[in-house]
């Protein structure tokens, strides 16, 4: 049933968004809109968005109120109720924040706007087929639960107009066996995109709370846009200090060891993970990589550059490093790949300082459409 | 009917409780208009309520977040919209499909008394459409009274004129200047419909006589040398510019903004159309809120005298009673506007039943004596009765709020503490209590401004004047309706108010806001 208020409605929606887009930046670094993901949608706290009027400001006001209480007591519940009544709506102007749900693919397509993020470019990889019935065309035979009814009728009306049988004063057609008309479908190919992000993370010691933050936040909007992009779209997530594995989501996030980092460790079991489930030529992959930059010798990094070049790069459609800073690592990991790889597109890096540099870096990874 | 009418029409035992309700709620003595009902499910509640009850409203997005608002907490199940009444003749109210009867008796006994709310309180004869919401005495009222407030049509009419207005100029035109217009939907004067029409502007009895000048005493001969003829000349020119500077207009400082926007403001055609039907619909809205409290008790009053004297059965009363608790409850110390209106209508019943009242009540200060007060003169049901015909929010509190009832009923005051930054209770005393109550309520709560002058400086600048009574404006807010005003006169817009205690001039040019602060 459509509504007179769906216009209205959706006039609002259009404000929302535009509300979001603007204050993207801050919703992103604040990273509170994980907390609040359901299952397809997002709620989003926004201010109120409200029509100005000449009015008192609040804090000098006060009213006039009922109940228990001594002077000096505070005044329990928020500053504006609303009656559920359907009256003039609600008299004074409290600070309310609307909560407004959104899904995750319209949150996608507002960062993609925001940033400028180009559609990611088919890499030819869609070679798996999924095969789909479609009805489409009628035939003479079939089962009688796809009998097609109106075209069986108008069968036996041409045929017993044809015989000269049919009387318009009467008119009762009875259709015989070849008469009947069934339903039949065609089976068409639909090539499907599927996607895989394999994120590793460096669990060492010197990744502190505020550095998995980051990483947390950031996985959480690379989902949302890849996932906007490829329909089947999986995760794998993998941690590593001086040996890596494969842990579930949440583990992902909790983890805190100590010890070293052999970044080679972790590249291994991508590069593992890629052959047992995901054939190149169907899934379109991309490895992301957060560390603090400081792995244990020269020796494991140049081990990774080979893992690099000769295992995941002519796999995947692109490699993603975020250096995230800390106060321990040493930063160097970034530099050794803008140096081996410094000229090539597939290899992106970013390094992000802090909350705020999330958005930038999110812009660096997705901006190439790889 | 319309084609909307038909599709919701109450069932067939729904139509006989009504009728059983109209019947007793007429031998109480409630005089209503004629009142349809209509049954609708919750979506289409939340739309009509999102319109603020009119099926039909112009297009705007501040309906849809509403309608968001609402469906959200229906859904979540926060509350839900028990009912809705318009204030029209014949009057039109809503019920929600599957709420229980029980509920929809109380419901109606409570549309019944909403209805007589309307029909007789003084402040909802502005919205008489026949007399053009001018009404000099609002005690006089014709026999077989049967005023023309098809409001449903009139709304329904500002949507299909602005909608044509959209059509011709797009939507988000259309739109944006509806933001403005709205951003002064309370600079009306409430007052208007009762002082009598606005005065004639003075129709221009005489030309101003022919300037005097003041001259030197001179002897004759003299004359042409003491006060000569450039010198003369000079001082009349200097005479009249200072009256043409301070010939004000508009003459009096002038409440009702809105109409002299649209009266004097360069408009095109089709924003005047909007300003004005923003302006009337805002007009028909104010005596709601100048009259909620009196309104929601007046209706729960009834609502639960008819259903427990006369239409409850045994079964049913406790369902009644819970529900009725649900809708006198106070969370947070708030005040509830049902059950301060209902328990101060209560108040005045008993004072006039017992003869609590008048000069001997006033001196008797010996408390025994007061407690026991009865002089039996039953004269309640009447007192009530013409409360509700002729008082507003305002004067109801003023009148009939006394400290018994204060104390009795646990009402206190509160304020913002800057110490703990949060709000506090202040006060239970009762004149302080009984002043930031009509604070609250006085002109709607909102601040008085006036159009002090449309020819600021001399430069076709439009000047307000905030009327500061101890609040100082918001000034985001302040702000942006500045701009919705600079929009509307399209010449830059001062206003004039007091900030923490100095004399403030803001003033918006189009381009920057500029505050400067002047000497009393």
């Amino acid at each position: 049933m459509s509504l007179k208020i769906d216009q209205d409605h959706s006039r609002f929606r259009g404000i929302v968004r535009g509300k979001i887009r603007q204050n993207l930046r801050k919703y992103v670094s604040q990273g509170e809109l994980i907390g609040r993901k359901g299952k397809d949608v997002v709620s989003i706290p926004i201010p109120q968005i409200d029509i100005p009027h000449f009015a008192f400001g609040d804090r000098q006001r006060g009213g006039a109120g009922q109940g228990e209480g001594d002077a000096g007591d505070p005044i329990a519940g928020d500053q504006d109720g609303e009656e559920g009544e359907g009256r003039q709506a609600g008299s004074g102007a409290g600070e309310h924040v609307l909560e407004v749900d959104v899904t995750l693919e319209e949150l996608a397509s507002i960062l993609g706007e925001e940033l400028e993020l180009p559609d990611i470019q088919d890499k030819g990889k869609s070679k798996i087929i999924n095969a789909k019935d479609r009805y489409t065309s009628i035939r003479r035979v079939g089962p009688e639960s796809l009998r097609n009814f109106r075209r069986t009728y108008r069968e036996a009306l041409k045929r017993q107009i044809a015989m000269g049988t049919y009387a318009p004063g009467n008119p009762v057609v009875v259709p015989i066996p070849s008469d009947k008309r069934y339903r039949s479908w065609k089976t068409e190919a639909e090539p499907v995109a599927n996607a895989v992000i394999i994120y590793m993370m460096d669990v060492s010691g010197s990744m502190g709370d505020e550095q998995k933050e980051i990483v947390r936040i950031e996985s959480f909007w690379i989902d949302a846009w890849l996932q906007k992009q490829y329909k089947g779209l999986e995760s794998r997530y993998i941690i590593h200090d001086a040996v890596a594995r494969e842990v579930d989501r949440e583990t992902f996030f909790h983890t805190r060891e100590s010890g070293g980092t052999m970044i080679s460790s972790a590249y291994k079991l991508c590069s593992q993970l890629i052959d047992d489930h995901y054939p190149p030529e169907e899934w379109n992959i991309y490895p992301f990589h957060f560390s603090d930059g400081d792995n244990w010798s020269m020796d494991d990094t140049l081990l990774c550059v080979d893992l690099l070049r000769n295992k995941l790069l002519p796999r995947a459609n692109m490699f993603a490093y975020g250096q995230v800073e800390s106060p321990y690592g040493s930063g160097q990991f970034v530099k050794d790949l803008r140096e081996h790889f410094g000229k090539d597109d597939r290899v992106v890096t970013s390094e992000i300082r802090d909350k705020d540099a999330i958005i930038t870096s999110i812009k660096e990874f997705l901006g190439k459409g790889n | 009917m319309s084609e909307f009418a038909l599709k919701t029409a109450l069932p067939t035992y729904l139509r006989e409780e009504q009728d059983k309700i109209a019947k007793l709620a007429a031998a109480m003595g409630l005089d209503f208009f004629p009142t349809v009902f209509e049954i609708l499910t919750y979506d289409q509640m939340n739309e009509i309520a999102a319109y603020g009850g009119f099926p039909n409203r112009y297009p705007h997005w501040r309906f849809g977040m509403e309608y968001e608002r609402l469906a959200k907490s229906y859904e979540y199940g926060l509350s839900k919209i028990y009912e809705m009444v318009i204030n029209n003749n014949p009057s039109y109210a809503y019920l929600l499909e599957g709420n229980s009867l029980v509920d929809q008796k109380l419901v109606m006994a409570h549309v019944y008394a909403h209805v007589d709310f309307f029909k007789n309180n003084y402040c909802f004869r502005q919205t008489d459409l026949d007399t053009g919401g001018r009404t000099v005495d609002p005690v006089k009222r014709p026999s077989g009274y049967d005023p023309n407030r098809r409001w449903i049509d009139k709304m329904a009419n500002h949507g299909a004129r602005l909608r044509r207005v959209v059509a011709r100029q797009g939507i988000n035109k259309v739109e944006e200047f509806i933001d403005h217009c709205l951003s002064l939907e309370n600079l009306i004067d409430l007052h208007a419909p009762f002082s009598g029409r606005r005065p004639k502007r003075a129709a221009d009895e005489e030309e101003p006589k022919a300037t005097e000048i003041p001259r030197l005493k001179a002897k004759d001969y003299m004359e042409s040398f003491i006060n000569p003829e450039e010198y003369l000349e000079e001082q009349k020119k200097k005479i009249e510019a200072e009256r043409e500077r301070t010939h004000k207009f508009p003459e009096h400082p002038e409440r009702d903004v809105l109409l002299f926007l649209l009266e004097h403001a360069p408009l095109e055609r089709w924003e005047h159309d909007v300003l004005e039907v923003v302006r009337e619909e805002a007009y028909y809205f104010s005596p709601q809120w100048q009259t909620k409290i009196m309104n929601e008790g007046w209706a729960t009053y009834w609502h639960s005298r008819l259903m427990t004297e006369r239409i409850l059965d045994a079964s049913e009363i406790i369902d009644y009673a819970d529900h009725a608790a649900g809708v006198l409850a106070t969370s947070g110390g708030r005040l509830n506007p049902y059950k301060l209106g209902v328990e101060l209508f209560r108040h005045v019943e008993e004072r006039w039943d017992r003869g609590q009242f008048g000069k001997e009540w006033e001196d008797c200060d010996d408390l025994e004596a007061k407690k026991s007060w009865n002089l039996r003169l039953g004269l309640g049901k009447k007192k009530i009765f013409e409360v509700r015909a002729l008082y507003n929010d305002v004067t109801f509190i003023d009148e009939f709020l006394t400290p018994d009832f204060v104390r009795e009923r646990k009402l206190f005051s509160y304020g913002w503490s800057n110490r703990n930054e949060r709000y506090e209770i202040e006060s239970r005393e009762f004149g302080t209590v009984k002043e930031k109550l009509l604070f609250q309520l006085t002109n709607g709560g909102n601040p008085f401004i006036y159009v002090d002058d449309a020819n600021y400086e001399n430069r076709g600048e439009l000047l307000l004047r905030h009327d500061h009574q101890g609040l100082d404006l918001r000034h985001d807010y302040a702000k942006e309706v500045m701009k919705s005003l600079l929009r509307i006169w399209k010449r830059p817009v001062t206003v004039t108010t007091v900030t923490e205690g100095k004399p403030v001039l803001h003033r918006f040019d189009g381009k920057e806001l500029t505050t400067r602060h002047v000497r009393a």
